[in-house]
């Protein structure tokens, strides 16, 4: 009855949700922007260190101030009046803008770093970046960068909007603490600890290495390649402090928790993405698809991203790799004991799927991609030699992966999409970290979320306001537990649910039967 | 086997979905309502901009030819069970092998003068939402009658939209014809601190004509007086729509009167949902009961028995629940507004006034009786298996953590309830032990 919805939103397409006291918050925010503009396009009379507390401060307030109307002075509760009739949040004209914008903002950011002010050959910056310089050296004792300024408007946004999503939730503790995680993780953790130990790591200047502690690979996809190695390896104690601490994150760290909470602890609670996806993008979560088409494209597309991603990172190693004169292992060895790795994997997938019904499809295409793969490493060995894959040069390989996936994907789509595909496209159709994760939640994890028996009313909340497209309700309404690879553990789905049907929870118990039963089921057929 | 059900919403697809899934006969859903189902439960969020109206449908369109389930949008004049044929609207008729009747409610009307005025409406199907969409703009004010749960929902989705409403009801207190006093009282609190005009003892003497045939005030009938409004909402309960069959030969009381197996007095036909009534009601349960998880229970069943297989309609432990604004509401078991005789109601609410526990047990043998939840979520099979298993009341207060169901980080009150509900009976409760997954898990498997 698609005429219904029509005629309704002719009727009243804008109800008067902002007041005037919003509008002028709106207006506060748009001279902060504005004062960054004008920065940006070299009107130096603005560009001074007070001009750039000013704009800043502009911008939160009038967001904040915009927010306080919004939520805090209405009574804590869930609040998504008028969301469908909002142009910025359902893809209407603002929406489109604020996506085009955006998109640009982040193609320029990436390729066109030069139009923001990023001095060429060691010239002074100017622009944008130049506006910065002040902060940069203040932090850290050197001029800014595209990506310091980027970094800094980055956590701005998290914190805001963090703010914002708390009074929006003020009522529900679990997304209170969960939004202060993601708040801390990023302006210590990705801001400002690793700013500081780069201006403290004065001897080693020129040998940058990442020094963000939660970013992990394959998120972090140039984790392994030889200059970062090396990097690593030859600042002393700090360098290999992080080397050590970044191997034990990917093979232990992350295994434990994710068994243990789910792949929340890092997708919803740690990670910079997600943190920004869960604060600013959280006005756009409802605008993910939940069709089964969609479902179908997520899967074979970040599943593709994580084999690539996989083999990728191999190849490099590979080739450089040498004969063991430069490092402790040559290639065969490389290779021996990655096939070895690889093939432990698949063995404890098949371990502990084989005997689970609904997991057969699952375990064989697991399976194949694991096969693939060796398949792949062992052409590598064997008939190139020469450490180039597929019989191009590896490092023009990641270039491209860097290109497409890592600014394209990640960067340009993943946040400039926001207004249009809500918050969490990169996060549900890209990254390699959330696809390990996710196959660890789904297969080995005690996270699931629990249905309350037969209480579901199909009202539809869970799906709509499920931010990575999941048919919550599908599963709610059988009365079965949700666990699926993509669930980021928001919450917002038992936070929207309007008869308390939904709850996050962890259990040890019941790991390879989390969703057998089906509790809505009346009649129950052996009694027939 | 040609199977035809009249009605789309949640009992009569359920009835489709099992049918399906137990066999592979020819089945067809009529309705004139929408072209699929949606959740009408949701209809308030699709006024209020939290969902739109293909959002409230709980299955993708292709669903339907998947499974081979035959969409009819047509709206059924007469049947004849003689000749087993239906005769539709757009003038073709059907033949049916057996015949399901889910044909809902419809909102109660109780002969008010104007109440068939333009501008006056229920809130039960699209339709009423579209009417209420299109009186919305530059409305002044909604005057709402009757405070059920429909009630409450067509007040908040006014207040969504800034829209000044006035409620009439009859009750001394919200609800209390339902819910005990405390709940009655702390929901009449909630309602008047989001600012809704809620009079309570007020009765509708009747809805005044603007001359041009709409509502344009309404008058109560204790003070007299006269509130000026565009619109005017009828929410003083549902009743079974079954006026269009009255002199069909079906045997109606209330609703159409059907045995435990849902067959009507005509072979072949059965009826489900909210407009049957059961013959003999289980003890403690109403003939008609028209909520959203027995027409559901009903739908299933009743596909069991077309299927040939012999189920009596049981719906189990009484479970309901609903949102009164903000605050969300639970009830398992037998929790009235005036327990019975050799019941004992242990009360405990939160100090913001906005939660609430409440516990009955039979005093004869200290078995656990019902729960009543105001604020905090309860785990429904656990309270179930408590109550089916009539377990000591103490024994459920010490292991009352195993039935929160509240988000992960939230206050915990059990210690608190404990120690208050000891203060208010001669049965002192041990504190209540912790609880995890687990616990709950291996209890329920038990």
């Amino acid at each position: 009855m698609s005429e219904v919805y029509k005629s309704m939103s002719i009727s009243n397409p804008h109800p008067p949700f902002e007041d005037g006291i919003q509008k002028a918050m709106a207006a506060v925010a748009g001279v902060g922007l504005l004062i960054l503009i004008l920065a940006t396009i070299g009107i130096d009379s603005v560009s001074t260190p007070l001009n750039l507390a000013l704009s800043i401060a502009l911008m939160s307030i009038g967001t904040l101030g915009f927010a306080y109307r919004a939520f805090r002075i209405k009574p804590a509760g869930i609040k998504n009046n008028g969301v469908m009739f909002s142009s910025t949040m359902s893809r209407g004209v603002i929406g489109w803008i604020a996506g085009i914008v955006i998109t640009g903002f982040y193609v320029v950011l990436y390729w066109y770093e030069g139009l923001l002010g990023l001095g060429a050959n060691g010239a002074a910056n100017t622009g944008l970046v130049g506006f910065f310089d002040p902060l940069a050296m203040a932090i850290k004792g050197t001029p800014a960068s595209q990506w310091f300024v980027y970094g800094t408007l980055y956590t701005v946004a998290i914190l805001i909007f963090g703010v914002r999503f708390i009074w929006r939730y003020r009522h529900n503790r679990y997304q209170v603490i969960r939004t202060l995680s993601v708040m801390g993780f990023q302006l210590f953790f990705a801001y400002l600890i690793p700013e500081i130990l780069e201006s403290l790591n004065g001897d080693y200047a020129a040998k940058w290495f990442d020094k963000d502690m939660k970013n992990m690979w394959p998120l972090d996809y140039d984790m392994f390649d030889a200059w970062h190695i090396n990097n690593m390896s030859t600042t002393g104690i700090l360098g290999w402090g992080f080397l050590i601490f970044s191997l034990m994150m990917i093979f232990v760290v992350s295994p434990f928790l994710t068994y243990k909470y789910g792949k929340r602890w890092y997708c919803s609670w740690v990670c910079g993405c997600g943190g920004l996806a869960e604060t600013a993008g959280d006005s756009f979560r409802h605008l993910s698809d939940k069709s089964m088409k969609a479902w179908k494209i997520e899967r074979w597309m970040i599943h593709s991203v994580l084999v690539f991603v996989t083999i990728m990172t191999i190849a490099v190693v590979y080739g450089y790799l040498g004969d063991g004169s430069q490092y402790y292992i040559t290639r065969t060895m490389f290779t021996i004991i990655v096939v070895a790795v690889l093939i432990m994997v698949a063995g404890a997938f098949y371990h502990f799927m084989n005997k689970r019904k609904d997991a057969q499809k699952d375990l064989q295409k697991i399976i194949m991609g694991i096969a693939a793969v060796i398949g792949v490493i062992l052409l590598i060995n064997f008939l190139t030699g020469s450490g180039n894959a597929f019989f191009i040069d590896n490092y023009s390989i990641k270039k491209w992966y860097g290109f497409f996936i890592g600014a394209a994907f990640s960067g340009v789509v993943g946040v400039g999409f926001y207004p249009l595909m809500g918050s969490r496209v990169w996060c549900r159709f890209g990254c390699p970290m959330a696809a390990i994760l996710g196959l660890q939640q789904k297969l080995f994890s005690r996270f699931r979320i629990t249905t309350n028996g037969s209480q579901c009313i199909s009202c539809g909340n869970c799906s709509t306001y499920c931010e990575m497209g999941i048919d919550v309700r599908s599963y709610a309404q059988k009365g079965q537990n949700i666990v699926r690879a993509s669930c980021v553990g928001c919450g917002v789905c038992a936070a929207v649910c309007p008869r308390g049907v939904l709850k996050l929870e962890n259990g040890s118990t019941d790991v390879f039967e989390k969703t057998i039963d089906i509790r809505n089921n009346h009649v129950q057929m052996d009694t027939v | 086997m040609n199977i035809v059900i009249i009605g789309n919403g949640i009992s009569g697809i359920s009835t489709a979905r099992w049918l399906r899934k137990l066999s592979d006969h020819k089945i067809t859903v009529i309705s004139s309502e929408s072209d699929h189902f949606y959740s009408r439960t949701a209809l308030m969020y699709i006024y209020m901009g939290h969902m739109r109206y293909k959002d409230t449908k709980p299955y993708e369109d292709y669903f339907w030819e998947k499974n081979r389930i035959n969409l009819v949008n047509d709206h059924v004049e007469g049947v004849d069970y003689q000749n087993k044929t239906l005769s539709l609207k757009k003038g073709k008729t059907l033949q049916y092998d057996k015949l399901v009747l889910a044909l809902g409610s419809k909102s109660n009307k109780f002969g008010w003068p104007g109440q068939d005025l333009n501008r006056v409406t229920g809130l039960y199907n699209l339709q009423d939402l579209e009417k209420i969409e299109s009186f919305s703009e530059g409305l002044n004010r909604a005057v709402i009658v009757g405070g059920g749960l429909i009630g409450i929902e067509l007040a908040e989705m006014f207040h969504s939209r800034h829209i000044p409403v006035t409620m009439f009801v009859r009750e001394a207190s919200f609800w209390d014809a339902v819910l005990p006093i405390e709940e009655s009282q702390m929901i009449t609190r909630h309602i008047l601190k989001n600012g809704i005009d809620l009079r309570l003892g007020t009765n509708l003497k009747e809805i005044v004509d603007d001359g041009n045939g709409n509502a344009c005030a309404a008058v109560a009938a204790e003070s007299g007086e006269k509130v000026d409004c565009g619109y005017v909402g009828l929410t003083a309960g549902v009743s079974p729509n079954v006026g269009w069959l009255k002199e069909s030969g079906l045997e109606i009381n209330r609703g159409i009167v059907v045995n435990d197996k849902l067959e009507t007095n005509q072979s072949d036909v059965y009826a489900i949902g909210d407009c049957a009534e059961q013959a003999n009601p289980l003890p403690g349960r109403r003939g008609v009961e028209a909520i959203w998880y027995t027409g559901r229970m009903m739908g299933e069943t009743c596909a069991y028995n077309i299927c040939g297989h012999d189920v009596s309609y049981d719906p189990g432990i009484w479970f309901n629940s609903a949102k009164f604004i903000d605050i969300e509401y639970q009830v398992y078991g037998e929790v009235l507004a005036k327990p019975k005789e050799h019941h004992k109601a242990l009360y405990w609410e939160h100090e913001d006034g906005e939660k609430s526990v409440r516990i009955l047990y039979d005093v004869n043998d200290q078995s656990i009786v019902g729960f009543n939840l105001m604020g905090i979520r309860f785990r429904h099979e656990v309270c179930e298996k408590w109550l089916r298993e009539k377990t000591n009341v103490k024994e459920v207060i010490a292991n009352l953590t195993m039935a929160n169901f509240d988000p992960e980080f939230y206050k915990k009150y059990e210690e608190d309830i404990a120690k208050s509900f000891s203060s208010q009976c001669d049965l002192s409760f041990s504190n209540p032990k912790k609880s995890n997954l687990d616990r709950v898990l291996s209890f329920l498997k038990a």
